[in-house]
């Protein structure tokens, strides 16, 4: 039961005993238990779990963007038609989002305008351009396969909804990353021409990928707090390792190279080292300088422009129908 | 007109016959035929259930998380309730 109205306690009582009731909340918090829409929260909680999970909608609203871009040119009817489950899963995944912020306060048009007006952040990997068909395939592999690593800690998460719809996404993830493993498999076994194609995809998704996992532990601005109230689980540079670590090997058996030239086994800490992240070029983006941050934004402001039609009639059939079944 | 104008809906899907149904979540439609076409497409896509129901989430009753202790602490102390109270002699069988 996710209505908004519900949601919202009176400013007063979390004056009165606001102290006893943090204790209460954190003591909830130490013992695992979930926190559900109406109960009590600090704002600083309701705030990060706002800013995280639309982030995390709008992420998913605008990666159907670059791959979008391919559903016309799929190689085959087999590709195309998993590229648009993949795409429609995006979609959905979004939506399970947005529902989940807004059991928080906030309405879907609030979240629609934040992103719409620049705001809102959404990932910054999905400001790069698709330029050929492995980007699909690298996509798939390196940007789910960060995802997905990201987000089976969140299906623990300590807010309700978002673990809830955490657990949905997870579930439906997986066949994201096989896909794009597929299309790179098949590309690694084909013609000089194809493997030199999905190197090109590798090269330039390897570095954006790790982007995805945040800044740096010592410059990561909100997660000692959300590891505290359990919205985080695991430091931003844990997972970026754990995503290292794993997906090497892959690119091995791809036959492909990483292009880190850092990048080597250490086997005194049993994880790979790899080289520095231009985390000028990171910021840079997440300001709004990527290569296609403007194309992005343009192209959700033009869907929501042309939509609008849409949803003005949907509503004014809605009206009719009522009014007619009144009348009979 | 606004997004806003479109209420938001609770789903709840049958998984399969025999089973009740069950909350998955909650999505904004114009009315109820197009809550249930747009529930089909963002709850159903790998065959999740037979049956679907969509409810306006305004005409949910629901109660209050502060007086969850008053409304079910009194269940809590009647273990009286539960068959393992109750001690069975050794060699009484069928009870």
């Amino acid at each position: 039961m996710y209505t908004q109205g519900l949601d919202q306690k009176p400013d007063t009582e979390k004056q009165v005993d606001g102290t006893e009731q943090l204790v209460r909340f954190q003591a909830r918090i130490d013992a695992d238990e979930k926190i559900e829409p109406k109960d009590w929260m600090p704002d600083g909680y309701r705030k990060t779990l706002i800013r995280q999970i639309s982030q995390h909608a709008h992420s998913e609203i605008v990666g159907m963007l670059p791959e979008g871009n391919w559903i016309t040119r799929a190689p085959t009817l087999r590709r195309k038609a998993i590229l648009l489950a993949k795409v429609q899963d995006e979609a959905g995944h979004g939506l399970y989002l947005y529902s989940a912020t807004e059991t928080l306060g906030v309405s879907r048009d609030q979240l629609t305008e934040q992103l719409l007006t620049g705001k809102a952040k959404y990932s910054s990997i999905f400001n790069y351009p698709t330029l050929s068909w492995a980007d699909i395939g690298a996509i798939g592999w390196l940007v789910d396969g960060a995802a997905i690593m990201n987000q089976i800690p969140l299906c623990r998460c300590s807010y309700g909804p978002y673990a809830r719809a955490m657990v949905r996404v997870c579930k439906e993830e997986s066949f994201h990353q096989r896909q794009g493993f597929e299309i790179m498999l098949e590309l690694s076994r084909g013609s000089d021409a194809q493997r030199r194609m999905a190197q090109d995809a590798l090269n330039r998704w390897w570095w954006p990928s790790l982007m995805m996992f945040g800044p740096s532990d010592v410059d990561s601005k909100h997660s000692a707090q959300s590891m505290a109230w359990k919205i985080k689980r695991f430091s931003n540079d844990e997972l970026r390792q754990k995503f290292v670590d794993v997906t090497v090997p892959q690119a091995e058996f791809l036959g492909l190279t990483m292009p880190d030239t850092d990048l080597d086994w250490n086997e005194s800490r049993g994880h790979y080292d790899f080289g520095e992240i231009d985390w000028q070029e990171f910021y840079e983006v997440l300001k709004g300088n990527g290569p296609c941050n403007r194309e992005r934004l343009a192209a959700r402001q033009s869907a929501h422009d042309d939509g609008a039609w849409v949803r003005t009639a949907a509503v004014a059939y809605a009206q009719k129908q009522k009014r007619r079944c009144q009348a009979a | 007109m606004k997004k806003e104008d479109w209420p938001l809906f609770e789903i709840f899907i049958r998984s399969r016959s025999g089973l009740s149904h069950r909350h998955v979540g909650s999505l904004h439609a114009a009315d109820a035929s197009m809550a249930l076409d747009h529930a089909r497409d963002l709850y159903t896509r790998r065959g999740e259930g037979v049956s679907l129901w969509a409810v306006e989430s305004r005409n949910i009753a629901a109660s209050d998380p502060a007086e969850s202790s008053a409304l079910f602490e009194p269940a809590e102390d009647k273990i009286y309730r539960h068959p393992t109270f109750y001690e069975v002699p050794e060699g009484v069988e069928n009870l």
